[in-house]
């Protein structure tokens, strides 16, 4: 599903974001990206949803290689993917159902199908009851939920979460973090960077680990080098 | 369609005053390029009835027969630049004179030989109302054997030809720098609600609208801005027009407001000026995200 090749990333003034950066993610899996800031994990996604392009290597997602991704091609790769960020990202003046709602009509889908397909991932997330409300009526786990819900609604095959948990109480956290396993659990990838390791400790899922700008330990690597060599 | 039509009616309810500020920039600009524009109308019909004035006179030699000059009539009506011809006659000439020339009208009346003669007053076609066609008309007029004179007031047809080349040239110019000016400030404008949208346009291209998708409803909405900036400034003329021919003054009060076409070029100029700021300020911004 995902493929990242000696990938590096640099910027206009010099600094280096990803340093031969080479991972692989098979389909079902949960992958969370840890690190301190500026290790290079939001750089991941940005390249996974096409808002980056390397500076050199390959990363491929969902059969498109980025490196070599047309402007007018990044709008398939996103509609291939869901992507949530810490902050939410919501339309203000739009209702919950309008918020996700917006995923569809933008990306074209048939109107009678619109609100069937809304109420349905806001019923995954346990937000039916509250399609109405404003962002600014739910709390911030709800809110979560909101933009989880409108990640979904295009039957994303991956989902992409930036600190999806960072502006939630512990409460919240746990379920957001158990929302995103049982989509996990229906065979979507979810990538997830996080700075939260009493998360990652939790459950035994793949952790690929980032110090400045390069892969520090990748559990699934790592873990299966030691196992071989006891 | 709905689809946009909704999103572009929902910016004007989402910012009420920022659309509102939008259509007045709009609106004043184009009043501004209106008001020249009604300058240059009436200028223009001023000079035309100036034009209108433009004749060339051809005095016949004493003794010509009247059927050579009724003939001759036809030939000349029949130039392409020619409007009319009146074949006036040596007594119809002093008719005239006696009827204009108040202060002569006691020596015209006490002659016993009438000294004017016949003539073939001219007048040319709108279009050909300049000093090239003038002269090449007289000079035709000149090959006729009966003709002893023409006379058509070189000076003042090329003051004419002089004044309207002025007036287009400082129109074209002026007009321009109006429009051009107006451009940039509607650009401005729109640039302003595109920034405030800043952030619902990431979001689009993050849950994955193609760009044609994003710029629609901003196309729409500067369209439709447009068209409302297009007609408060036709409103904003017509206040202004009323203003001035109202004013007392009498060489005002015969001015003319835009017709028909004139009045929906105007509005027209104020959607293309809001299309096309729109799609210059979208441009600019989805090429920089």
């Amino acid at each position: 599903m995902i493929r990242f090749h000696n990938v590096f990333k640099s910027f206009p003034n010099g600094a280096l974001a990803l340093k031969d950066v080479s991972f692989h993610v098979s389909k079902s899996e949960y992958v969370f990206l840890t690190g301190h800031s500026g290790a290079g994990k939001s750089t991941i996604l940005k390249l996974l949803f096409g808002e980056q392009r390397p500076s050199q290597g390959d990363v491929r997602v969902s059969g498109f290689s980025v490196s070599e991704l047309r402007r007018h091609e990044v709008p398939k790769l996103r509609r291939r993917l869901g992507v949530v960020f810490q902050d939410f990202r919501l339309l203000e003046d739009r209702t919950a159902a309008e918020n996700v709602a917006f995923a569809l009509e933008v990306t074209g889908a048939r109107r009678d199908t619109i609100p069937a397909r809304t109420m349905r991932v806001l019923t995954q997330v346990g937000l039916a009851a509250k399609s109405r409300a404003y962002p600014r009526e739910l709390s911030g786990g709800e809110q979560q939920r909101v933009a989880i819900a409108r990640a979904l609604v295009n039957d994303p095959s991956i989902l992409l979460a930036d600190e999806p948990t960072g502006n939630l109480d512990e409460r919240a956290t746990r379920g957001v973090f158990q929302l995103l396993r049982e989509i996990n659990a229906g065979g979507t990838v979810v990538v997830m960077a996080t700075h939260d390791l009493d998360l990652v400790r939790q459950v035994n899922y793949r952790n690929i680990e980032l110090r400045e700008g390069a892969i520090a330990y990748d559990s699934s690597v790592d873990d299966a080098r030691a196992t071989g060599t006891r | 369609m709905r689809l946009l039509l909704r999103e572009a009616l929902l910016s004007f309810r989402r910012a009420p005053l920022l659309s509102g500020l939008s259509v007045t920039t709009i609106a004043f600009s184009l009043f501004t390029v209106g008001l020249f524009a009604l300058i240059a109308v009436n200028l223009r019909q001023a000079l035309q009835g100036l034009e209108e004035r433009v004749e060339i006179v051809g005095f016949v030699l004493r003794g010509t027969p009247p059927e050579t000059i009724t003939l001759a009539s036809q030939d000349i009506a029949a130039f392409p630049e020619v409007q009319d011809v009146q074949y006036v006659t040596e007594d119809h000439a002093l008719e005239r004179a006696r009827q204009e020339l108040v202060e002569f009208r006691d020596a015209y009346r006490d002659l016993q030989v009438n000294p004017l003669p016949a003539s073939l007053e001219i007048r040319l076609k709108d279009g050909y109302r300049n000093a090239g066609a003038v002269e090449s008309v007289a000079e035709r007029l000149r090959g006729f054997s009966f003709v002893d004179d023409v006379r058509y007031g070189r000076d003042w047809i090329q003051r004419l030809d002089r004044l309207r080349n002025l007036t287009g040239i400082v129109g074209l110019v002026v007009g321009l720098a109006f429009a051009s000016v107006a451009v940039v400030i509607i650009g401005v404008t729109i640039r302003l609600t595109i920034l405030q949208r800043a952030r619902e346009i990431s979001i689009m291209r993050l849950v994955g609208a193609t760009n044609n998708f994003i710029r629609g409803p901003f196309l729409l909405e500067g369209a439709l801005k447009g068209l409302l900036g297009g007609l408060l400034s036709l409103v904003l003329c017509y206040a202004g027009y009323r203003l001035f021919q109202g004013s007392g003054t009498a060489s005002l009060s015969g001015l003319v407001f835009f017709g028909p076409n004139l009045m929906l070029l105007l509005v027209l100029f104020g959607v293309l000026i809001g299309l096309g700021g729109s799609l210059v300020s979208v441009g600019r911004h989805l090429r920089n995200v």
